[in-house]
């Protein structure tokens, strides 16, 4: 002991002391109080959970009365037949390629819209007025109603472009739609790419496009992937716009090109629900389409997870 | 040596123009896309502006604003309070289920569960949120509301409390995932802090993390309701197309979306005041939610707590 | 037997066998210790010694991580704190605990401090102002604050934030005083002030104070601690620890030649 210790412990005089006026007062520990109290708690809990659980039900519900007004519709016939008015012959194989048609225009369209603003938005715009403003704008663009760009797609493309309620109209209409979940989807994407890879291929003497072709993008691959799946299932799911074009209510033939009319599943389910007054089967051929939908969403869903869990985290 | 040399000449015939080019080129093209999204906004404000003055040039503002709405008959009335009436009901009765539900549903998922309920409710959530609302509209009309309906017999077939309920089922996700958010924010020592002082955890979640996160929960409710303005199928198919200035949600109201899509789904002649009519609810419908998230973004920024 | 009740009444914690696990770490071993009512005890170690693990446990706010098993018994005042008849929020409101970081809520200064009180269904604007006032004056606040007590407690400087913490903590009259590092995230003078109102304190409460620094455990303490790596080392007066420790890794410690 070299006498480390002893020096700094000398207490010092506390200067301007004061001794803490006594309570006046004195808090008597109410232990009944504290048993209502944790008492109160649990039972909050409780129904806290319970409208939480409440939420499962609603989907078990859901799925359990679509499932079984569907059992018996849903068959071979169902899914590869013609449109008919005799519930027992309808089948939704035209509203299937509907929407199949429909997401090859969406697809690309997005793809090179969504990811390129992003690309714009992360790498190339100044932190300034432009960039903050195609922010906000696609923000507020997120937030319109589904409708309003039914709307937009029935003045411009359908009326003013002259497209009708063809495929091309829709197609147009709905990447629109669902342009801002894929911008933000590939910001984020672009944004997680750490600033070493970039700062690796400058340093190799390479020029910004090349980097972002050849280390950036490969790399943001995997979040813009699934962020473009959740956009494009959410397109699969939309109604409003498409009925504001004008899609018609019965269709017998199959499209052949981006110029032809056209039915999807959500248009379908929507056709027949309205028409259950008149023939209550239709309320079954609506639950049969929903569940094909469902399962699609299911299929693109869990595309999107499984994706995001392989890519997952690499750096 | 030579390999060298030859490698080099390599790299400098390829760094030359046609690379050069590209490089110079994409930013343009990146920009070009960029402003799609900016061109979209306009053009809805374009398109809605244009017909919507077309409309009220057609119709006087004391029409616009009055009680009877028959776009059809044979001495066409436009009255927009119907549909205004209409979307506050609808909204209202959403809003009395999401809020509760989905605050409660925030609370207990980010102050009361375990880590295990967590990783089954959370996904659970997520579905709902991603289920189309065509879905909830058939729910609606073909379960909740013949369920309804033995429950109060003078319920009609369309009428508005079952598609608001439905609806703010399908915005329960919604608020319960943002508020979750804002609460989580919250850091944890300040949780600690409660807790160190004997509080049970609902006061923890009434007393300090709520009050803490007020500004996201608050924001999360702002877009809940423009969310449920906005909604369109459920309503559509549940709610029906009556045009009737009501208070009674027991029958049938049209809600602003439902009316454009009744009008383009029926024949809504190009250049009738019927067709323009369209253009102005939506523009109505367009401002509303505008405000809406605009308010929203506002309120999280604004009263952000500086801990 | 006489004589070793009130010998017992003069302790406030009696910590015997205590083991804690993280998951399938052992966090702590076997620790005894005693803490004696009216003395600041300072816990001192390296980090990751289980120094703040161990003031957690004292009043079970270690039990918030979920992977957390405990072994061993913890008598307070006589009572088993992990029995199934303890509840947590009672034993935390005579047990009060000062955080490493500041954290008072984001209320006015007032709201933080009535905040325990108010909990414990004291409404009286009156005396929950009094309350207010005793205990920002014991924690040496009341001068710098009372002409703004309605102000937001995130506009005061970190180390008053810290001092209405304990304002906070005080109000509620608790029985020991935890404080977990105090005076980590402040600057000397800041930190001195602390130091000094725990001095203050410790007419009145039962003190026990994790700290990384080794000066302030001599300058403060009645008794310290040593932890490594999840053991109590040495138990003792300050100024034996300090003066001539029984063990070389106590020595080695606070001569610097670790930690």
């Amino acid at each position: 002991m070299n006498g480390t210790g002893t020096e700094f412990m000398k207490k010092k005089t506390l200067e301007g002391a004061r001794i803490p006026k006594a309570a006046s007062y004195k808090i008597e520990i109410d232990r009944d109080r504290i048993t209502r109290r944790i008492r109160k708690s649990n039972w909050s809990q409780h129904l806290f959970s319970l409208s939480t659980v409440f939420a499962l039900l609603v989907l078990g519900i859901l799925l359990y009365r679509i499932g079984i007004q569907s059992v018996g519709w849903i068959n071979w016939n169902f899914l590869t037949g013609k449109l008919s008015i005799f519930p027992e012959k309808a089948g939704i194989y035209g509203a299937i390629l509907g929407s199949v048609w429909l997401m090859l225009i969406v697809v690309p369209v997005t793809l090179v819209l969504g990811v390129a603003t992003a690309i714009y938005l992360e790498e190339y715009a100044n932190k300034g007025r432009v960039q903050a403003f195609i922010k906000i704008n696609i923000s507020n663009l997120a937030s319109v109603p589904s409708v309003i760009f039914g709307l937009l797609g029935l003045s411009v493309f359908g009326r003013m472009l002259n497209l009708g309620s063809s495929i091309l109209a829709g197609g147009l209409t709905m990447s629109l739609l669902v342009l801002p979940i894929v911008v933000v989807a590939s910001q984020e994407a672009l944004k997680a790419v750490p600033g070493f890879l970039r700062e690796a291929s400058y340093a190799m003497g390479a020029d910004k496009w090349t980097t972002i072709r050849k280390v950036v993008l490969p790399v943001a691959l995997p979040g813009i992937l699934t962020g473009s799946i959740l956009a494009l299932s959410r397109a699969i799911g939309e109604t409003a716009p498409l009925v504001v074009l004008g899609i018609p209510t019965l269709i017998l033939k199959f499209p052949q090109s981006v110029m032809d009319d056209f039915t999807v599943l959500p248009i379908q389910i929507y056709y027949w629900t309205l028409d259950t007054v008149l023939t209550p089967e239709y309320a079954n051929l609506a639950a049969a389409t929903i569940l094909v939908l469902l399962f699609v969403l299911f299929v693109m869903n869990s595309a999107a997870i499984i994706i995001r869990n392989k890519f997952q985290k690499r750096f | 040596m030579e390999k060298d040399i030859r490698v080099r000449q390599i790299i400098q015939k390829n760094i030359s123009e046609k690379s050069r080019f590209a490089d110079r080129i994409m930013p343009v093209f990146f920009f070009l896309m960029a402003s799609v999204s900016v061109l979209t906004t306009f053009g809805i404000v374009a398109t809605l502006t244009t017909d919507a003055v077309k409309f009220f040039q057609a119709v006087p503002l004391r029409e616009v604003f009055s009680t009877r709405l028959s776009p059809l008959s044979a001495t066409p009335s436009f009255g927009i309070l119907p549909l205004i009436n209409g979307t506050i009901f609808t909204s209202l009765i959403a809003m009395v289920v999401a809020v509760p539900m989905g605050l409660a549903a925030a609370i207990y998922l980010s102050q009361f569960a375990t880590e295990k309920m967590r990783k089954v409710l959370k996904p659970v959530m997520e579905v709902l949120a991603g289920i189309p609302t065509i879905v909830y509209g058939f729910f609606a009309y073909s379960f909740v509301t013949p369920l309804l309906m033995r429950l109060l017999p003078g319920l009609g077939a369309k009428n508005v409390i079952s598609p608001g309920i439905v609806m703010g089922i399908m915005i329960i996700p919604l608020v319960a995932s943002l508020s979750e958010d804002a609460m989580n924010a919250v850091p944890n020592i300040m949780r600690e802090g409660a807790l160190g002082l004997g509080s049970t955890k609902l006061e923890v979640a009434l007393k300090v993390v709520i009050p803490a996160a007020i500004s996201g929960i608050m924001s999360s409710i702002v877009l809940a309701i423009s969310r449920a303005i906005g909604e369109t199928m459920i309503v559509t198919i549940a709610s029906g197309s009556s045009k009737n200035f009501s208070f009674d949600i027991t029958q049938s109201m049209q809600t602003m979306t439902g009316y454009i899509v009744e009008f383009t789904s029926g024949d809504a002649a190009s250049g009738t005041t019927g067709y323009y009519s369209l253009y102005a609810v939506g523009l109505l419908l367009f401002a509303f939610t505008l405000l809406m998230n605009q308010m929203a973004h506002h309120i999280s920024r604004k009263y952000r707590e500086e801990y | 037997m006489t004589n070793a009740v009130n010998e017992n009444e003069k302790l406030v914690y009696e910590v015997k066998g205590l083991n804690l696990w993280y998951g399938n770490d052992q966090a702590l071993k076997d620790v005894h210790l005693d803490i004696k009512k009216n003395e600041v005890t300072a816990i001192i170690g390296p980090s990751g010694c289980g120094k703040s693990t161990f003031i957690k446990t004292l009043n079970r706010m270690i039990e918030n991580i979920p992977v957390v098993r405990t072994s061993g018994e913890i008598l307070y005042h006589g009572e088993n704190i992990f029995d199934k008849s303890i509840r947590v929020e009672e034993l935390r409101t005579r047990v009060g605990m000062v955080f490493q970081k500041p954290n008072p809520f984001p209320k006015s200064i007032f709201e933080n401090v009535v905040y325990g009180p108010k909990i414990h269904g004291i409404r009286d604007k009156k005396l929950l102002m009094e309350i207010a006032e005793t205990s920002l004056r014991s924690a040496a606040l009341w001068d710098e604050v009372k002409d703004r007590l309605n102000d937001n407690a995130y506009g005061l400087s970190g180390g008053q934030q810290q001092r209405l913490c304990i304002a906070r903590c005080l109000a509620v009259q608790p029985d020991v005083i935890l404080m977990d590092e105090p005076t980590s995230a402040l600057d000397p003078i800041a930190t001195y002030k602390i130091e000094e109102l725990v001095d203050q304190l410790k007419a009145e409460y039962t003190i026990s104070i994790v700290t990384h620094s080794m000066q302030q455990a001599a300058r403060i303490s009645d008794r310290t601690a040593f932890f490594l790596m999840g053991e109590l080392i040495e138990f003792d007066t300050t100024e034996t620890i300090f003066s001539n420790p029984r063990d070389q890794r106590t020595e080695d410690y606070i001569t610097g030649r670790f930690g």
